[in-house]
């Protein structure tokens, strides 16, 4: 894709000035790295990162339809969570197959914010509205949100130097509203995608520039970095998070990715719920697992998985994990090689590397008796 | 910027005359782009290598790049403390990180390949 058609984040400036590298990723300009990834990755373990992912789509729904409208799209069930909350859940094809994966935040009883992949945000935007209610409005906020993800042991301390809000208050997969920070207002919420404690902050895209700089310069002492993709990307993987596109796509259900859990199948209908209870009762035919190599070769994207000498299986995503220092990734295998412990190969370069299947997480953070 | 006792391949290998044995490792300026090298896969010590075909696979976070040889000849020595401290290839591209000794079949092989200026002009860093 040429430069000139990829979208840019209100930060896109900032990045440059700092030196970013940049590269194309779902139709926008985005930095992959400052740095250096590992570095970034290490700041985000031990200390704190700051990412622009402004890239990501913010829809708002509004109208006493909302909440039934999204528990017909959703596998997740909506009545789980309250006002301040948010939720993690996959949306399905009839199939099952997964069309995108998303945060709902529940704003209020009428009043919801759906989250989703950059990547993806035209194709649910269709999806939603082939399906919108009358008594629903849907407005796509995405242009005019800017979304800031503070990572790291250190975010919570560095957060709190910048606003009154006690915001380690804040509970995990919780949010507050018009939160004061560094003088601009924010919707500020205890999530990521690192597997470390931290906070998501989605402020009007004209406060983006101010508040990135504000929380470098306010974590400057914490040792904390500016992050990219690229780090955001082995985080991700040693947490054991699915990237759509990557791991699941709409050829991939739930019930076959390690999903599971989001499936509510006793909250009423919704759109997959035939398959994926069928799936729930019969089991699937391949399962998406974690596996760790011997020796450092990295498994990439679409390299095959053998089982017992032949091609069972397909990896998905693959790294050296910079904190657990190994070759890690993620592929589907048959179920009979879905148990942790599992002996599989992986083909790299025309060489079957072995490895054995994991229980994900590939890594967990120390508890610190925050949230 | 580049050490002017080296000769340079157009696919980013470096190569040092020592006697009558090349030394071969990678530029900085593959290392930067590659950024945070993880892995690298190298030759028996034995196997011959041809000029500018692959002889080895240097892997980084986000990408695999082969490494094609500045010389024909046979390897001599590997640099085996690349497998478990890869990242030295980012940090001293030119000292610690060197990959292969090879015996070389022709030297003259080495007069096709750049100068330190010459290599410079190709990656954009024109010396003044």
């Amino acid at each position: 894709m040429a430069s000139e058609t990829l979208k840019r984040t209100p930060l896109h400036a900032a990045h440059v000035a700092a030196g970013a590298r940049m590269v194309p990723f779902g139709g926008w300009d985005m930095p992959v790295q400052y740095s250096g990834i590992i570095d970034e990755h290490r700041a985000v373990r031990t200390r704190a990162g700051l990412f622009d992912v402004s890239h990501m789509g913010e829809v708002s729904l509004t109208g006493p339809g909302a909440v039934a409208f999204v528990q017909r799209l959703v596998t997740n069930d909506l009545d789980r969570i309250a006002s301040g909350q948010a939720m993690y859940t996959p949306m399905c094809t009839a199939e099952g197959g997964i069309i995108d994966d998303l945060l709902v935040y529940r704003l209020g009883d009428a009043r919801l914010m759906l989250v989703v992949n950059a990547a993806n945000t035209d194709t649910d935007l269709a999806w939603f509205r082939s399906h919108l209610a009358r008594d629903v409005s849907l407005t796509d906020v995405s242009a005019e949100t800017a979304l800031l993800a503070l990572q790291g042991p250190r975010a919570s301390a560095i957060l709190a130097r910048l606003t009154r809000e006690p915001v380690d208050l804040i509970k995990y997969y919780w949010f507050r509203e018009g939160v004061e920070v560094a003088g601009r207002r924010a919707i500020v919420s205890r999530t990521g995608y690192t597997g470390e404690d931290g906070f998501e902050l989605y402020a009007p895209a004209e406060d983006a520039v101010h508040l990135w700089q504000a929380i470098l310069e306010a974590g400057r002492a914490d040792g904390i970095l500016p992050a990219g993709l690229g780090a955001r990307d082995t985080l991700r993987l040693e947490a054991g998070l699915l990237l759509h596109g990557n791991d699941m796509d709409t050829t991939t259900t739930p019930m076959e990715v390690p999903l599971g859990w989001t499936v509510k199948l006793q909250k009423g209908d919704f759109i997959g719920a035939d398959v994926l209870r069928r799936q729930k009762t019969e089991g699937t035919r391949r399962r998406l697992v974690g596996f760790v190599l011997d020796g450092r070769a990295i498994a990439r994207h679409g390299f095959p998985v053998h089982v017992d000498g032949r091609p069972a299986g397909t990896v998905t995503s693959g790294s050296f994990g910079p904190t657990v220092e190994k070759s890690i990734g993620l592929g589907f295998v048959p179920p009979a090689q879905a148990a942790p412990g599992s002996p599989i190969a992986v083909e790299i370069r025309g060489r079957a590397v072995p490895g054995t299947v994991v229980k994900l997480p590939f890594y967990t953070r120390p508890k610190t008796g925050t949230t | 910027m580049y050490p002017k006792d080296l000769r340079y391949s157009k696919e980013h290998e470096w190569a040092k005359l020592e006697g009558k044995r090349v030394r071969v490792g990678i530029t900085k300026f593959a290392a930067d782009r590659l950024s945070d090298v993880v892995y690298v896969e190298l030759p028996q010590v034995g196997s011959t290598v041809a000029f500018m075909q692959a002889f080895g696979v240097v892997e980084s976070v986000k990408a695999v790049s082969d490494l094609y040889a500045p010389v024909s000849g046979t390897v001599i020595e590997t640099n085996q403390s690349l497998a478990d401290k890869p990242e030295v290839i980012n940090n001293d591209p030119y000292g610690q990180a060197w990959m292969i000794v090879v015996e070389p079949k022709d030297l003259k092989e080495l007069d096709q390949l750049m100068d330190a200026a010459a290599y410079a002009a190709m990656t954009g860093e024109a010396t003044s």
